[in-house]
């Protein structure tokens, strides 16, 4: 068998395709804060908590009213869609224009809110949701035996990163967004409701945390903490690729995968910390991100 | 005169030794305080359900002892050993707390049992892991219930070896207890003729244990162990099943697995899983009983914390009636005279080191084809006697055995 840096190549593949398929979680995640910071400029630390409510909602859903996995896709994201847009009614609406400090904090003290009411009802030991039967199983490439529903999962994170990516920089309703947030009073007078519209785009982000928290549901422990854990990662990934950078959250999302994932393989210690590290260097020789425009 | 005076004198020395040898409770309370994690990690195997059945143990004690009623106080001790610390300081300083429940993680359990000695008042350890409390950490004002690290790691790793489980790959949760235990199993494996292959240390806690089983598969071993505990142990346990480890024949090993763990997980994913534990809900009438009123009350099944602090608050009550004394070291003495026989265990015994023997059993979880109920999880294989269960005394470094 061949040798890569004392690796066999066939584990090192199988490694680089787990980094590809957590760094698919990494994008879909980042660019939902990329979509929130680009164009509301609120630093959403309540992403986690989304992400969890997704693959809470998914549960939960399944367990009291039968609710099969497909449905949970799209039932499940509008929900925490519209959670998403009463938080930005009833709170953030209030410190818009305000330094970004407040809006970190005002969400970060929601998600911890969310978390523990959460906590208090359903524990810590995780919920129990079992795959769809479609994807029990899985196909031996072999360098590895990938499972039927990673492979899903890759499919569907970059199918929806792409549509969101295509909306936001193409089309027509993409335009008034990104003029909404540039220039609002201009764009009131134009006859658009950029109210309505900020609300729609805080919506939008948060369900697509969810719509990753609901891809989650099958494959790791359903907690009401699991949105903690991911979040600081995932902020280090926008920030890397750039805050506000759309395409440069699905890439850069995806590239933190891979590199994480050869850290497992070579250092194991270290993959915790590795991401902060390409932060520090990042943020050293670029300071706005990879893909962020310069200052 | 002289003998007025002589009178006097032995007077007030009967009374001096009265007083002396039959303490009485005081404040004519028996207050207890029961600290736990309420809200994180290791909410589930003990928190707020730990302190339902402390208050049921008092509940089922009548509520006094003798004419002193008993109380209980609670915390969260946030798994801080400086917040765990300033609580029971508070708790014994100020507020007449005479013995402490519960207590979790390992490390707050070392850091509080420091200020119970200092103060001399009594802890009754049900949750912790940790070995080293009845080693290192000893003192003569605790007592450690449940289960530890020694005695989990000699139930499934030997029993696995027997069974032809010969060579070892183990995911290390990267800080002491999982260095602690990774030591321990090596020691057991390879001592009944195993060998280890290799093992990871991963980073703690790891939401996404792909990487990690892919390597412990590539590894070729006939056994992936699991040296972490709670979200790590079931977040790997759910990769390896979707990775279809135990389909392509190497077996899991959990080293620290409580109910609420495989209840989450669901014998889908956790099925042919091997564990040791201290007690099981479903082992006879008698826990089977408890286990119905503890489920009234809580809606769940009792892990073997829940009910190790059961019977811990009822064996302290029993012992504070008898010697009609809250004294720590009265009611310890007690304790140790007097050996345990209840749902919780049959013969177990305090020994001088605080360490509560009693069997042990080694568990399979069932397959969903076997599983009648969602709380039916458990096949106990094998009953592990209690001196082989736990580290034996000559091997102890506690310096209240005799010897050290």
């Amino acid at each position: 068998m061949s040798m890569i840096f004392g690796v066999p190549a066939a584990v090192l593949s199988g490694q680089l395709l787990i980094g590809v398929i957590n760094g698919a979680f990494y994008a879909l995640l980042s660019l939902g804060l990329a979509v929130i910071f680009g164009l509301l400029k609120i630093i959403n630390f309540a992403h986690g908590a989304m992400y969890m409510l997704g693959a809470m909602a998914t549960v939960i859903m399944f367990d009291a009213l039968g609710i099969n996995y497909w449905v949970a896709l799209f039932v499940a994201p509008v929900l925490v869609g519209i959670v998403g847009m009463v938080i930005e009614y009833f709170f953030l609406r209030r410190i818009a224009g305000q330094d970004h400090i407040y809006s970190l904090l005002l969400t970060f003290g929601i998600a911890l809110m969310i978390q523990g009411v959460l906590t208090n009802i359903y524990g810590v030991s995780g919920l129990r949701y079992s795959m769809p039967d479609v994807f029990k199983g899985g196909v031996n490439l072999g360098f590895m035996f990938l499972p039927y529903y990673r492979a899903w999962v890759i499919v569907a994170a970059l199918v929806v990163c792409f549509g969101t990516w295509f909306m936001i920089e193409k089309t027509k309703l993409g335009s008034y967004l990104r003029a909404g947030t540039e220039d609002s009073q201009l764009m009131q007078g134009f006859g658009i409701n950029v109210p309505l519209l900020v609300s729609l785009t805080y919506g939008f982000g948060v369900m697509l945390a969810a719509f990753a928290g609901v891809l989650a549901a099958p494959i790791y422990s359903v907690t009401p903490v699991m949105g903690s854990h991911i979040l600081i990662v995932v902020f280090a990934v926008v920030v890397i690729g750039g805050m506000g950078s759309i395409g440069g959250a699905i890439i850069t999302g995806i590239l933190m995968g891979i590199i994480e994932g050869l850290t497992k393989t070579f250092y194991p210690p270290a993959s915790s910390a590795v991401i902060f590290l390409v932060m520090v260097v990042v943020l050293m020789i670029r300071p706005s991100g990879l893909f962020g425009k310069e200052a | 005169m002289t003998m007025m005076k002589k009178l006097l004198t032995s007077a007030v020395a009967s009374a001096l030794m009265v007083g002396g040898a039959q303490a009485e409770i005081s404040d004519k309370t028996v207050k207890i305080g029961y600290l736990a994690d309420m809200s994180g990690t290791y909410r589930d195997l003990a928190g707020p359900n730990g302190l339902k059945a402390m208050e049921m143990a008092i509940a089922d004690f009548g509520g006094k002892v003798g004419s002193a009623k008993v109380e209980v106080v609670s915390a969260d001790d946030r798994n801080s050993p400086d917040v765990a610390s300033s609580t029971v300081r508070r708790w014994v300083e100020n507020e007449g707390v005479d013995m402490v429940g519960g207590m979790v993680a390992s490390s707050v359990t070392i850091a509080t049992t420091k200020i119970l000695e200092e103060n001399n008042k009594l802890g009754l350890v049900s949750g912790s892991a940790a070995s080293s409390i009845t080693d290192a950490h000893c003192t003569p004002n605790h007592i450690h219930y449940v289960y530890d690290t020694y005695a989990l790691s000699i139930g499934t790793p030997t029993a696995i070896v027997k069974e032809g489980g010969k060579s070892w790959y183990i995911l290390t949760a990267d800080y002491a207890f999982g260095h602690a235990m990774e030591a321990d199993v090596t020691r057991v494996v390879e001592a009944n003729g195993g060998e280890i292959l290799g093992s990871i240390r991963h980073p703690f806690p790891t939401p996404d244990f792909s990487s990690f089983i892919l390597q412990a598969q590539a590894s070729g071993a006939d056994v992936i162990a699991l040296a972490n505990a709670g979200a790590d142990t079931t977040n790997a346990i759910t990769t390896a099943a979707e990775f279809g480890v135990t389909q392509a024949g190497q077996t899991i090993a959990g080293l620290v697995v409580f109910l609420s763990d495989v209840h989450a997980l669901g014998t889908e994913a956790a099925q042919g899983l091997q564990l040791t534990t201290g007690w099981y809900w479903d082992m006879n009438d008698e826990t089977r009983e408890w286990s119905d009123r503890f489920m009234e009350e809580t809606g769940a099944r009792p892990t073997m914390v829940h009910a190790g602090i059961y019977s811990s608050t009822m064996q302290y009550l029993k012992a504070v009636e008898a010697t009609g004394s809250d004294d720590s070291q009265t009611v310890r003495k007690y304790m140790m005279e007097h050996p345990i026989n209840d749902m919780f265990a049959k013969n177990g015994r305090v020994r001088e080191d605080g360490r509560m023997v009693h069997d042990m059993y080694l568990a399979k979880v069932k397959t969903p084809e076997e599983s009648t109920g969602e709380w039916d999880l458990y096949d106990i294989v094998r009953t592990i006697p209690a001196d082989e269960a736990f580290r034996p005394l000559s091997e102890s470094k506690c310096k209240l055995v005799s010897g050290n």
